[in-house]
């Protein structure tokens, strides 16, 4: 399809404005981080501080250094790739952070990859049969979801799955990994709690869209040339419901970056999200800021995307 | 359009006083005055006090004397419920009430005035929301120590971009209105025109935006206590109780289910309420 | 006589209210529809005529279901079918053209796609032989570049183009009815002159039947053999054409028809009126969108107007949509700023922002807006919003407030117990009437009005007008009269300014316009209103060419 000028520089601009709020959300993380009680150089060295012993350190660490430049410096730092190194065990924190993500990643790739395809039938069935028994089902079961916390519903799946059957074990570590069975089964759990709580959102973001574009004269008019409700659906709605559909996939999927902080807690997997759970309860400063960015960077990536898919959408902007 | 409209008398009081309710919305209703209710009286009528340890047996099973079971140190379950509402519901509404109050007076001034101080805010809390809640909470409640205060405070931040950015839609859409045109073609002042020719106007949708994100705090507050730096021990929320009882979990207790019951019901309510009132007020004009 | 192609007997369609109750919006509605007759369903707002034309295609909108009588298509009983078998119905026998195209096209297809979608849903032909039969239609419809028009998206053509290729879409499937729902009411007179005629003479070639659904009696005039008169879902009368226009039995069609010749203008100008300053003074006046960079705003839509009104006369302008109407009256009032010209009021200079004039220059002209239902502020009752200026001007309070509120309401003759309600509850006069109490409450020496019949039912409409003829007697108003509405410009003022593109074209007098008119496209304008005459489309002199050169379409 051809796009004119126009639409990319609409693109470009949304780009422009997702660089921005970076910036601003770094900032906003850095100072908050900054606001953390107690002296870093105090902490560092515990009940045996010294004075002169606190004053050595926070020279040696930059922490005189004013804060703006201290900012500076840390995003200069993010930008080439160098998070500093951990307080607690001195280790590099990209190296850290590395081998979270991954699990991270491929747990989040798990479970877009279900859900997709999942909410995506359900919403356009349920948009396509409105108000029949399986709309109302879906519904019900879908405001339940987003109603509860995602803790709940892991609670809920470790209820079912591994109290009532036996069917899975609770916490997905610890189980030993070795075999395909062990591994689907730990990572079981956390992919049937985040698949719940992402598709009930995308669910009913998808059905809101396709029965929007149901609703409009173009196709009321497709249902006075005769054509069937099929056809009305999939040729008509459908394709104009494409652009909302994208969005709300995309931004129903920006739920996982909440979803996963509870989720990789809960069932103790270690993921990008437990790793940073435990640096705030050991006030590990730099590890703290490097997984709040990742989570920020992802979670900015995906409205972002959402915002940009709804643009080139719009049909008025085709050529 | 439907011809029909016009020549239909319109419908007189429930329209000016309370609205007409299906009955899931009436039940939704009931069970959130219910929780308001608990919430101011729950000290009065705790059968135990919170805090005390009354059975000696933890993760006790539900009984005559504990109608919610103990939990792991052995306290009655059902009066750290009960206060617990208190918690749960008061953080989450002294929260909401500050962002929806904050969000709508700022996003009408910015729909009225326009121009650079618009385009300035509007920028500026959309890349606030480009922050996921729940990692904010985490930093800030981290960072500056939990307490209540600061839990409402931080719940509200959260949520204020969001309640800006739909005041602000609506208010622009009002803003074109004839009406308002008219009020300052005949020389109003710009709080005349806020406070009287649109906030009346957004006011049903904004109410039932209130709900809505009512129960996102709600979530978020129990989520954040769930992680441990919510409410903090002795005292407990809904989230609390479920963060202390979790090892309850593979027991099946009762310690752990009834506070989740509880958050369930609250937000279940809500969310039924919500979408069931009339059109008219939830019209949400995005 | 052949057996008629429709015969609807004792239709009742019912309706679900916003509160629940259920009502009756067609009651008992008896009548047919010869092959090859164009019969046409007039009626206001609410009468329930787009219902009727609906239901024969076994069709209801939500909330709607027909619940007694029988309608008859050809040998389809189509009240006793379902859905699966109306829908085989809908496009192959009976065809509809909607009221907007605009809306009724899918963005996201290919115009070619939409037209022909008929052929392929029914299996008609193959899809080659479908765009040749296209391709014809386009040509029989004046369309322009017909062989390639079908490539385009819809937001690619015109208004005009499109409710045309709307009229492809329906005819492509040879149906025996087609319904016309309003399908030339969102159009400019210019532009429904090409529509109608093209409608006409493919439905003249076919030989199909027609419903013409309409609130316009001149339109309808042109293209329906027969009339019939709907009012709130009933049906008042029925004749054919001429003779209904000629001689009207109901009562109701009799008031339409006087609505169509307004008493003529008498004008209240005074000898004396010479003597004082002009009540409004605008010399090259230019007004536009957009940041205003070197002189000239980015988005121009006025272009150095000027002209001059003199105390106790009309005004009015006139011209089509994006001519710039509106925009003269808002930046006379100061909502859009100007950034050239001047503008003075009683001799006294106003400056462009409202922001910038006293508050005695903002009293003394009021405008007063087309849509009542967006000019009342929907959560105040009547009392507060004519309140507010009377305290915001005039200082008044209490008693003394309520009872020049009640007096207000009594000069746009409304009860004084409207006074309690909201606007929702006021019917569409209604609250036009308010809109302008409100005006009034000012005590303005000129009122702005923009379109305010425009959007009233024929005969309301005329009543307003009528009220504003006798207030400007009793109070010693000047009205400035914005409408794309030659008749009703003729019925209020003195003098009447022609409009296109922002530009003022020429100024000529109300009372003989199309005398006096020297400039081709006030020409053009005033000759394409219709006429109540059934032969006026036939006989009228029209220069496509003219009409495209003067629009740039």
């Amino acid at each position: 399809m051809h796009r004119s000028l126009q639409t990319w520089l609409l693109v470009a601009q949304r780009l422009g404005v997702a660089l921005i709020t970076l910036v601003i959300v770094s900032f906003a993380v850095f100072f908050a981080t900054e606001l953390l009680p107690g002296d870093v150089a105090e902490i560092l060295l515990g009940q045996a501080a010294t004075p002169e012993a606190v004053a050595g350190l926070r020279e040696a660490m930059g922490l005189n250094e004013p804060a703006i430049s201290r900012f500076l410096s840390w995003l200069s730092g993010l930008a080439t790739g160098d998070m500093g190194r951990s307080y607690v065990n001195d280790i590099e924190v990209a190296d850290l952070l590395g081998r979270r993500l991954s699990n991270s990643l491929r747990l989040a790739v798990v479970v877009t990859v279900i859900c997709v395809p999942f909410a995506l039938t359900c919403g356009i069935a349920a948009a396509m049969w409105k108000g029949s028994i399986l709309d109302r089902l879906v519904s019900i079961l879908t405001i339940s979801v987003i109603s509860i916390p995602e803790f709940m519903v892991a609670t809920l799946a470790v209820l079912v799955f591994a109290v009532w059957l036996s069917w899975l074990p609770a916490l997905s570590y610890g189980a030993d990994a070795s075999n395909f069975g062990a591994l689907l089964k730990a990572y079981a759990m956390p992919v049937i709690t985040l698949t719940c709580v992402v598709s009930a959102q995308m669910i009913r973001m998808t059905r809101a869209a396709v029965i929007e574009t149901i609703n409009t004269p173009y196709v009321e008019m497709a249902l006075l040339k005769g054509a069937s409700r099929r056809r009305m659906v999939l040729r008509h709605a459908l394709p104009n419901a494409l652009g909302p559909i994208a969005n709300a996939v995309a931004l129903s999927l920006s739920y996982l970056v909440g979803g996963v902080i509870i989720v990789e807690t809960v069932f103790n997997y270690p993921g990008v999200a437990k790793l940073m759970v435990d640096a705030v309860a050991t006030r590990d400063l730099p590890l703290i800021q490097s997984c709040a960015m990742v989570f920020c960077v992802s979670y900015l990536s995906l409205i972002t995307l959402a915002d940009v898919v709804a643009t080139l959408s719009n049909p008025r902007l085709r050529k | 359009m439907m011809q029909n409209t016009q020549s239909t008398p319109r419908k007189f009081s429930t329209e000016r006083l309370g609205y007409a309710f299906n009955t899931t919305g009436k039940i939704g209703l009931a069970v959130i005055l219910f929780w308001a209710v608990i919430a101011v009286i729950a000290p009065f009528i705790t059968p135990y006090p919170p805090g005390k340890i009354v059975d000696w047996d933890y993760f006790g099973p539900i009984s005559e004397s504990y109608w919610m079971g103990t939990d792991y140190l052995g306290r009655d379950i059902l009066s750290r419920v009960l206060m617990g509402a208190r918690y749960t519901v008061g953080i989450s509404l002294a929260g909401v009430t500050l962002a929806c109050m904050g969000g709508v007076v700022l996003g009408m001034i910015a729909a009225v005035i326009g121009g650079w101080f618009d385009t300035i805010l509007s920028r500026l809390l959309d890349a606030f929301n480009g922050i996921p809640s729940l990692l904010f909470g985490l930093v800030v409640v981290a960072a500056v120590g939990s307490s209540i205060p600061v839990l409402i405070l931080t719940l509200a931040a959260i949520y204020l971009p969001g309640s800006y950015r739909f005041a602000r839609a609506l208010a622009v859409n009002v803003n074109t209105m004839d009406f308002v045109t008219v009020a300052r073609a005949r020389g109003e002042k710009t709080t005349y025109l806020i406070r009287t020719e649109i906030l009346p106007n957004i006011l049903g949708p904004v109410l039932a935006d209130l709900g809505l994100r009512f129960v996102f705090i709600v979530l978020v507050l129990s989520g954040l206590s769930f992680l441990g730096i919510g409410v903090q021990p002795p005292h407990a929320d809904w989230g609390g109780l479920v963060r202390e009882n979790i090892e309850g979990l593979s027991l099946g207790a009762p310690a752990v289910i009834f506070p989740c019951i509880a958050i369930a019901s609250l937000t279940i309510s809500v969310n039924m309420f919500i979408d069931n009132l009339p059109q008219k007020i939830r019209d949400r004009s995005h | 006589m052949t057996q008629p192609l429709v015969s609807v007997r004792d239709l009742v369609i019912g309706a679900v209210t916003d509160s629940g109750r259920k009502v009756d919006i067609i009651r008992k509605v008896d009548f047919d529809i010869q092959p090859g007759e164009i019969v046409a369903l007039i009626g206001e707002s609410g009468s329930g005529k787009t219902t009727i034309a609906l239901s024969l295609m076994g069709h209801c909108r939500p909330g709607c279901s027909i619940n007694g009588g029988s309608i008859r298509l050809a040998d389809h009983d189509v009240t006793k079918m379902n859905e699966a078998k109306r829908a085989s119905l809908r496009g192959t026998e009976v065809a509809y053209i909607p009221q907007s195209a605009a809306a009724a096209f899918n963005p996201s297809q290919r115009i070619m796609d939409q037209v022909i979608e008929v052929t392929h849903i029914h299996n008609l032909m193959p899809r080659a032989e479908a765009e040749v039969k296209a391709v014809e239609l386009f040509r029989a419809l004046a369309l322009p570049e017909p062989e390639t028009i079908g490539r385009r998206y819809p937001h690619q053509v015109s208004g005009g183009q499109l409710q045309r290729l709307s009229a492809a879409m329906a005819l492509i499937g040879d149906p025996q009815l087609v319904i016309f729902d309003e399908p030339t009411t969102a159009l400019d007179v210019t532009t429904q002159i090409e529509v109608l005629r093209a409608f006409r003479s493919v439905m003249k070639a076919s030989g199909m039947a027609g419903v013409y659904v309409s609130h316009d009696l001149a339109v309808v005039a042109q293209i329906a053999d027969r009339i019939i008169v709907l009012k709130a879902g009933q049906i008042q009368e029925v004749g054919p054409t001429r003779e209904i226009l000629e001689k009207p039995q109901h009562s109701y069609t009799k008031d339409l028809l006087s609505a169509f010749d307004p008493v003529p203008f008498a004008s209240v100008k005074t000898a004396e009126a010479k003597a004082v300053p002009p009540i409004l003074e605008v010399t090259g006046l230019s007004a536009g969108y957009g940041p205003v960079r070197s002189g000239e705003a980015e988005f121009k839509v006025l272009d150095n107007i000027s002209f001059k009104m003199e105390k106790g006369t009309n005004l009015g302008v006139i011209g089509e949509s994006g001519s710039g109407k509106s925009t003269l009256a808002r930046a006379v009032a100061g909502i859009l700023p100007r950034y050239r010209g001047d503008v003075f009021s009683q001799g006294e200079a106003l400056s462009p922002d409202l922001k910038d004039r006293s508050k005695d220059q903002l009293r003394r002209t009021q405008i007063v807006f087309q849509l009542a239902d967006t000019a009342l502020n929907p959560s105040q009752p009547i009392e507060s919003i004519l309140s507010r200026p009377l305290k915001f001007y005039h200082g008044m309070t209490g008693a003394a407030r309520e009872k020049r509120v009640i007096e207000l309401l009594d000069m746009v003759q409304l009860p004084a117990a409207m006074r309690h309600r909201l606007p929702g509850e006021l019917s569409g006069g209604q609250k036009q009437r308010v809109n302008f109490a409100r005006a009034l409450a000012a005590e303005p020496d000129l009122i702005l009005c923009d379109e305010i019949t425009s959007a009233l039912d024929t005969v309301v409409a005329a009543a307003m007008l009528d009220l504003l003829k006798d207030l400007q007697k009793d109070l010693g108003l000047s009205y400035m009269f914005i409408s794309h509405d030659l008749s009703t410009v003729e019925a209020i003022c003195d003098d009447v300014l022609v409009m296109l593109k922002g530009n003022l074209v020429e100024a000529l007098p109300a009372a003989h316009m199309s005398q006096s008119a020297q400039h081709p496209y006030s020409r053009l304008l005033i000759s394409s209103v219709p006429k109540l005459d059934p032969d006026w489309l036939a006989n009228l002199e029209h220069d496509p060419e003219l009409a495209k050169a003067m629009m740039g379409r």
